[in-house]
């Protein structure tokens, strides 16, 4: 198994640490991983990706032209990372602020209302632990055991208290995504 | 109700962008003293038509990319060496405007040698200082401006005096040095300051159209982003804890030569 | 094993200096490395094993500060990037002409000049064919994960007390901000000062004891035929360097009918490069140097006569593959050596690169 995705969105939705958890959820089976952030100045409101690989065998290249997997939570990643998902992958957005929504037809396309969802909970920090519920539903390479372990490792102590209300964030994920168009 | 096209006309105008402010998004995190000190400096030398007699020094910083905001020909600078290049600029076109624009990281710590000696020369150039306490553009690392207990990604427990020295007032020193002629602090949080900040820079470029030697302008500012803090918490925080450290206000204001401070 | 965790380079870098046993940091702000010496500074290390981190003032103080603490038979280090590794280049150059131990870590972005904060293997060229002025060589090693942002911190150490000379771990942004799966060494205790004594106390400034002669560390020497006798020892050092310490790794080799040199993040790029073109039917095999100098120009000639040509991939416009072609040279045999990169903090796509084979090395066969 060899999972290789892109998360794109802007600095503050909590792209860098989905990806941290799933990253570290994926040590926590065994697996190999990577984790490659975009960086730069600190700005406020600016962009942010991250390339995470899961994978049973050593990782070689930590940055790809194409994806197994795009997560997609603005339009300006929309517009640059549909093109990349390989085809047949699969394509993850929240529909919020999305004009232009996706049209490619040789993929699958799956949307979770994140944004809605997270403010409906009260808490719009749980919004990237929504989204990476609708990706485990959609894509379940990971066991949710496994997750809440990398929730535990990837957060500080002093957030654990937390992790209940991520759990859950990540249950409504998963009921919540939306089959857009399956090949 | 008024159509907003009948309103905005030129007879209605009360206030415009200068001409010399470049009409692009500014990279310039919202709140930033950064903005407001670009565009002091742009309606100066628009007011002052010195559009073609100026030479700006960008450093590196969060202002490195000061070219892209201000109309006016400039140089970027290695860290630290800004100084150095306007030494350069201004003494082989001694008839133009040269000035340096620099943050607290870029003049007093890794440029603490080049601004101390252009300075001493009485190099006839005007330096805009920008303390605002912090590396910025790197994300907030201690800077020798950086108040004790102040905490910085570099000091995350505060600064530790024991460890790494004291805040250095760097207005204070170039004001012992005989080549500066005006020294003066100076700050841009609140319309008032913003205009006597404007009133400290124009008396600056005068001192250099007038050949008077270094004049030295600090800006105590802000960094909101990495102060972590909204704007309006950060002005706050400045006037609380950095005026009592950097007081505003004139050091020197003479003549070239004198060496001491004038109060 | 230790505990698996997961960490960015520049923070293992930091960890694994704190448990090697080093005993001073100096280090200025940069991007894409300020982690180093934020981690440092979060982990205090100076109330667990008397580290000393300090903030200098610039790297030209930083590497001076390297320098005095090196000279007392320390274990000291400094990290910075591209343009501050320039700045560091005349302290570099009097710590090797003073023959100091000591680790210099440059986590490269792209260049000339300001550049780009993006990763970049521009400074090759500076890092391991001298960089400041004078014939000095550094021992250079070029980390391709973040595991081994861990494991080459001890082996640079290692290398630099056994010649006495500047190691420098070159890497840049790329594996710097990467995070990945990672073994931390275990704590090794500092030196304490009786065996920084004992160790280097014949020629470090540990205090002259009546017992001996005093030492001095200075690179100066005025009188031409004893300069000339250091440089020649200086020589003799860096050739037993080529002699003893070449490092590479090699993958899929055996029957490979082309080779990939690159190292580092291009080596990571490569080794995807290489399963697409296995994939194609293409023989194709990785060549990946761990140390940068003493270059492994003994496994490139004895690959040479096995294959039909080698290509160079690099995050610059074309350094590692002169070395390649020297030693290619060096075999008397003719075989093609070409060359593939991408600049200006781009790192090239395994894609990129399988194209590249076909189109410089395949594609003239054909
Ligand atoms: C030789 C060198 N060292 C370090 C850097 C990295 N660097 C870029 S900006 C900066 C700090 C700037 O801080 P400051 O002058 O306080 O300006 P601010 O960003 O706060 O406006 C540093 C250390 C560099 N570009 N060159």
């Amino acid at each position: 198994m060899t999972e290789e995705m892109i998360i794109a969105g802007f600095g503050g939705q909590g792209v860098l640490s989905m990806g941290k958890i799933i990253a570290y959820s994926g040590i926590m089976e065994d697996k190999e991983v990577t984790w490659f952030p975009s960086y730069g100045p600190e700005m406020r409101g600016g962009t942010a990706n991250v390339t995470v690989i899961v994978s049973d065998k050593r990782i070689s290249s930590p940055v790809l032209h194409e994806y197994d997997t795009a997560i997609i939570l603005n339009q300006q990643s929309l517009d640059k990372f549909e093109k990349a998902v390989k085809p047949g992958g699969t394509l993850l957005y929240d529909p919020n602020g999305i004009v232009n929504p996706p049209t490619r037809t040789d993929i699958r396309i799956f949307k979770v209302e994140g944004t809605r969802e997270s403010v409906e909970m009260g808490n719009p920090k749980v919004f990237n632990m929504i989204i990476l519920g609708g990706f485990l539903k959609v894509k379940p390479i990971l066991k949710l055991d496994n997750v809440e372990k990398g929730l535990e490792k990837s957060l500080p102590e002093r957030y654990h208290k937390l992790i209940p209300l991520n759990l859950e964030a990540i249950k409504r994920g998963q009921e919540i995504v939306e089959t857009v168009k399956e090949v | 109700m008024m159509d907003i096209k009948e309103i905005v006309k030129p007879e209605n105008l009360v206030y415009g962008k200068s001409e010399l402010l470049i009409d692009t998004i500014m990279h310039y995190c919202p709140g930033c003293t950064h903005g407001v000190v670009h565009k002091l400096m742009a309606e100066l030398i628009d007011e002052m038509g010195l559009q073609e007699k100026s030479v700006g020094v960008a450093p590196v910083g969060c202002a490195v990319f000061a070219y892209n905001y201000i109309d006016i020909d400039w140089q970027e600078a290695a860290h630290g060496r800004a100084p150095a290049i306007a030494t350069g600029i201004s003494r082989l076109n001694p008839e133009k405007f040269v000035f340096t624009y620099q943050g607290d990281g870029d003049l007093a710590s890794i440029g603490a040698g080049e601004i101390i000696h252009a300075c001493n020369r009485g190099e006839n150039i005007l330096v805009v200082f920008i303390n605002n306490g912090i590396y910025g553009m790197t994300g907030g690392q201690m800077a020798p401006t950086t108040l004790e207990d102040m905490v910085t990604s570099t000091t995350p427990c505060g600064r530790d005096v024991d460890l790494n020295g004291y805040p250095l007032k760097m207005t204070e020193l170039v004001a012992q040095l005989p080549g500066t002629s005006y020294v003066t602090r100076q700050s841009a949080q609140t319309a008032p300051a913003v205009r006597k900040c404007k009133r400290a820079l124009k008396k600056g470029i005068r001192n250099v159209l007038d050949r008077k030697g270094t004049s030295f302008v600090e800006v105590v500012s802000t960094c909101n982003s990495g102060w972590k803090m909204s704007p309006a918490k950060a002005n706050k925080w400045m006037e609380e804890n950095m005026f009592p450290y950097y007081p505003l206000g004139d050091l020197k204001d003479g003549e070239k030569g004198n060496p001491v401070s004038n109060n | 094993m230790g505990e698996l965790r997961l960490m960015k380079g520049n923070e293992v870098l930091a960890e694994a200096v704190i448990r090697c046993g080093c005993d001073g940091y100096f280090g200025y702000p940069i991007t894409p490395q300020s982690e180093i010496m934020e981690k440092l500074m979060e982990r205090q290390p100076w109330t667990e094993t008397g580290m000393v981190v300090l903030q200098a003032e610039s790297e030209v103080a930083a590497i001076n500060m390297v320098y005095g603490a090196a000279g007392t038979g320390k274990k000291v280090m400094t990290s910075s990037s591209s343009p501050g590794v320039s700045l560091m280049a005349e302290g570099i150059s009097y710590i090797a002409g003073a023959e100091l131990p000591c680790l210099i870590v440059n986590v490269q972005r792209g260049g000339p000049g300001l550049g780009t904060i993006q990763p970049s293997q521009a400074d090759y060229f500076q890092s391991v064919k001298g960089g400041g002025h004078g014939d000095y060589k550094m021992l250079v090693l070029a980390p391709s994960s973040v595991q081994e942002m861990n494991d080459f911190v001890d082996l640079a150490f290692e290398l630099a007390f056994k010649y006495r000379n500047p190691a420098m771990i070159l890497t840049d942004g790329a594996i710097g901000q990467m995070m990945e799966k990672v073994e931390l060494s275990d704590y090794k205790k500092r030196w304490t000062e009786e065996e920084v004594v004992e160790k280097n106390g014949s020629w470090a400034t540990t205090g002259k004891p009546a017992s001996r002669q005093r030492n001095v560390i200075t690179s100066l020497e005025l009188d031409s035929d004893k300069m000339e006798q250091n440089n020649l020892r200086f020589q003799a050092k860096y050739r037993r360097m080529e002699a003893e310490e070449q490092r590479y790794e090699a993958i899929q080799c055996d029957d490979a009918e082309y080779i990939f040199v690159a190292y580092g993040t291009s080596a990571r790029v490569c080794q995807k490069a290489m399963e697409i073109a296995r994939d194609k039917g293409l023989k194709v095999g990785l060549l990946r140097p761990i140390t940068l100098f003493p270059f492994p120009k003994n496994i490139v000639k004895e690959l040479a006569p096995k294959v039909k040509g080698f290509l160079s991939v690099e995050m610059n416009a074309g350094q590692m593959v002169e070395d390649i072609k020297q030693a290619v040279y060096e075999t008397q045999i003719y075989r093609k050596v070409e060359f593939f990169g991408r600049m200006g903090g781009i790192i090239p796509s395994p894609g990129e690169v399988v194209d590249a084979l076909e189109q410089k090395l395949i594609g003239e066969e054909k």
